[in-house]
């Protein structure tokens, strides 16, 4: 069924022009990933990984061949649309966190919704109910700077899907946390994934991360090396 | 992202560092409130000036001699002799719409009372004074026709003159010695109290024109002559006819120039308040440098900002805000910063402008339209320097904001 497909790339290629030369992050990927789906990217370190994840969560775009997120081409999208889709559809997790410094667990939450039209009572109630989510029952008040790193991760994840987004992309989620901690993100993103039927899309180096998803891509040098599935 | 949603996102931001805040702020603070003090001290210098000559009533009109090329010249000093008591007599006789004269000269005595020592401004004038000056007697009474004709040694004392000779004992018909001269003390004048860094104007002792020619200063000439026309309204038609008069009695004839000058109180008002219209400009301009360098000063660190907030741009970016809406944030937060700033700025320009006032003992006068002014340009300049790091801010490339370290 043609929209299952939530994302479909189109012989994708991403060229950073270095000066004189040129590198070739992403040399002409196709691919597509259905509704629901819990996908791995793995690879070696510069073969694209995050090059791809930025393009996919409408960070960037690619310098030659066509994306599609929810049948909506958004090769084609400028600056403001592309702005808009982060808002409405895609929910980021990073490595180090990237959480407003001396903010409290609350205010990182609602972040994405003081972009959109939610009014602020509803943001609030939103925000809230992330939060308890990802296990931050009673915490929403403490400040990034009081709290672990593994609840740092669980603010981040609720901030990713505060708005309901289809989408969330997490790069190396678990790469700054310790292996029982990060059994736990991976445990929340599982459950996010299962109960709501959020599509996740997870970079990660873990084979023991990796081996939750149900299928692995592997890139090589920009490039589609193979694909697992489980 | 409405307006509410942007001031909350920016006031939560500021709230995040409020040390950086308030230096930011502080630039604006200070320059605001130099400009309301330093324009309040203009203010109040004018103020005072026109209190002063409304106080000396609006039909007053000075006659001195010289001609008026050398406006502004005070006639003292024994420059010039033109002017002769007939003259004052004559005006009052042949110009209908004259009402009083009082023929001026002055100088200064040493002061003598008892043990008690001064030196003060003497003021010959004419028994009329005080009516044409709106100077009134507190109590005694002022020196009569009779006692000016026949320059009597009596006396009048400025209230200051009073006090230091008397120390609150009475006066009246005491003997005080003007130049080791006795003169017997009629009355007291009213208080006009400090004009504002202008010297006091109750360091003075009226003494009869008559009595300060022959006695103190040993002339036969007068130095100016005050005159009332009888109603404000016909003070341009009093000066007509003391000109014609004046020429004719002087001789003058048509076309050259008069070696006598008459003006009105407007006049002199005018000039005066013009010359403080320039200070207050002066002033105002001196502390609006120091505005603008408080705006200077936002843009430094809204710049500096921008850096330190690389990393937070890029979250904001990669959870759906524009350009726009980070621009808009930047914005506001300068506007707010320089806003706070003004109202801050106020306070102290409303606060320093009293306590120069206290400790100066200078008039200061703060007006709705300078603080109006300082505010909406402290607005202004939060816009101004706040554009552009706000527009840096937002055309950073959201991927390397979130990258950077
Ligand atoms: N902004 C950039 N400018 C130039 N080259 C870049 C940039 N970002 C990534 N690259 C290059 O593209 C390749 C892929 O990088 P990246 O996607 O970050 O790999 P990964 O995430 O798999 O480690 C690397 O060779 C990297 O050096
Ligand atoms: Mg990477």
């Amino acid at each position: 069924m043609e929209n299952n497909n939530l994302i479909q790339l189109k012989d994708v290629t991403r060229v950073y022009q270095m000066g004189d030369t040129e590198v070739r992050a992403l040399k002409g990927i196709s691919y597509i990933i259905k509704r629901g789906d819990l996908l791995a990217i793995m690879g070696p370190s510069g073969s694209g990984k995050s090059t791809l994840m930025n393009i996919i969560g409408c960070l960037d775009k690619p310098s030659d061949g066509k994306y599609f997120l929810e049948g909506q081409e958004i090769s084609t999208f400028n600056k403001n649309e592309l702005a808009r889709m982060r808002n409405k559809k895609i929910g980021f997790v990073f490595q180090n966190f990237n959480l407003l410094s001396r903010t409290t667990a609350l205010e990182n939450t609602e972040l994405p919704l003081l972009y959109s039209d939610v009014p602020s009572k509803k943001s609030r109630e939103m925000a809230l109910k992330a939060l308890e989510m990802v296990g931050l029952k009673g915490r929403e008040l403490h400040k990034t700077n009081q709290i672990s790193g593994g609840e740092m991760q669980r603010v981040a994840i609720a901030r990713a899907l505060v708005n309901d987004p289809s989408l969330i992309l997490a790069d190396e989620p678990t790469g700054n946390l310790d292996t029982k901690t990060g059994q736990e993100i991976m445990e929340i993103f599982t459950t996010l994934n299962k109960e709501k039927g959020i599509t996740i899309i997870l970079v990660t180096h873990d084979p023991e991360v990796a081996e939750i998803t149900e299928r692995r891509v592997y890139l090589r040098d920009g490039e589609i090396e193979r694909e697992e599935e489980s | 992202m409405n307006i509410a949603k942007t001031a909350k996102v920016s006031l939560l931001a500021l709230n995040r560092n409020k040390m950086r805040s308030f230096l930011t702020a502080l630039g604006i603070i200070i320059g605001v409130g130099a400009v309301i003090a330093m324009v309040s001290i203009g203010q109040g210098a004018k103020a005072e000036i026109e209190q002063r000559f409304t106080e000396m009533g609006t039909n007053l009109l000075f006659v001195r001699p010289g001609s008026m090329s050398f406006r502004g010249r005070h006639g003292g000093g024994g420059s010039y002799t033109t002017l002769k008591e007939s003259d004052a007599k004559a005006i009052l006789e042949n110009c209908d719409a004259v009402q009083y004269v009082s023929p001026n000269v002055n100088t200064r005595a040493q002061v003598v009372f008892g043990n008690k020592n001064w030196n003060s401004s003497i003021y010959g004038v004419g028994d009329r004074y005080p009516q044409i000056r709106n100077w009134d007697v507190e109590y005694g009474v002022f020196f009569d026709e009779n006692q000016v004709r026949t320059g009597q040694k009596v006396c009048v004392l400025g209230s200051e003159v009073t006090e230091n000779l008397f120390e609150g004992a009475d006066p009246i018909g005491e003997i005080i010695r003007l130049n080791k001269i006795p003169f017997r003390v009629l009355g007291v004048l009213k208080t006009k109290g400090e004009a504002g860094g202008w010297g006091s104007r109750d360091d003075m002792i009226a003494v009869p024109y008559t009595t300060a020619k022959s006695r103190l200063m040993n002339i036969d000439y007068i130095q100016s002559i005050d005159v009332s026309a009888v109603s404000a309204k016909r003070t341009d038609e009093a000066a007509r006819q003391i000109e014609e008069l004046l020429r004719t009695r002087h001789k003058i004839a048509p076309g050259s120039e008069d070696d006598f000058n008459v003006r009105n109180i407007s006049d002199i008002a005018e000039g005066a308040s013009e010359a403080t219209q320039i200070l207050t400009i002066l002033l105002g301009g001196i502390a609006s440098i120091s505005l603008l360098v408080g705006g200077i000063g936002i843009m430094n660190i809204m710049l500096v900002s921008v850096t330190e907030r690389i990393r937070e741009i890029g979250i904001r970016m990669s959870v759906g805000a524009r350009e726009i809406d980070i621009l808009l944030q930047f914005l506001t937060e300068a506007v707010v910063l320089s806003v706070l700033g003004g109202v801050l700025g106020i306070c102290l320009g409303l606060g320093s402008s009293s306590l120069i006032s206290k400790l100066a003992g200078m008039k200061t006068l703060v007006s709705i339209g300078s603080v109006a002014l300082a505010f909406f340009f402290a607005g202004s300049v939060g816009v101004f320097f706040g554009f552009y790091p706000a527009r840096k801010a937002s055309k950073l490339d959201p991927i390397e904001a979130l990258r950077y370290e």
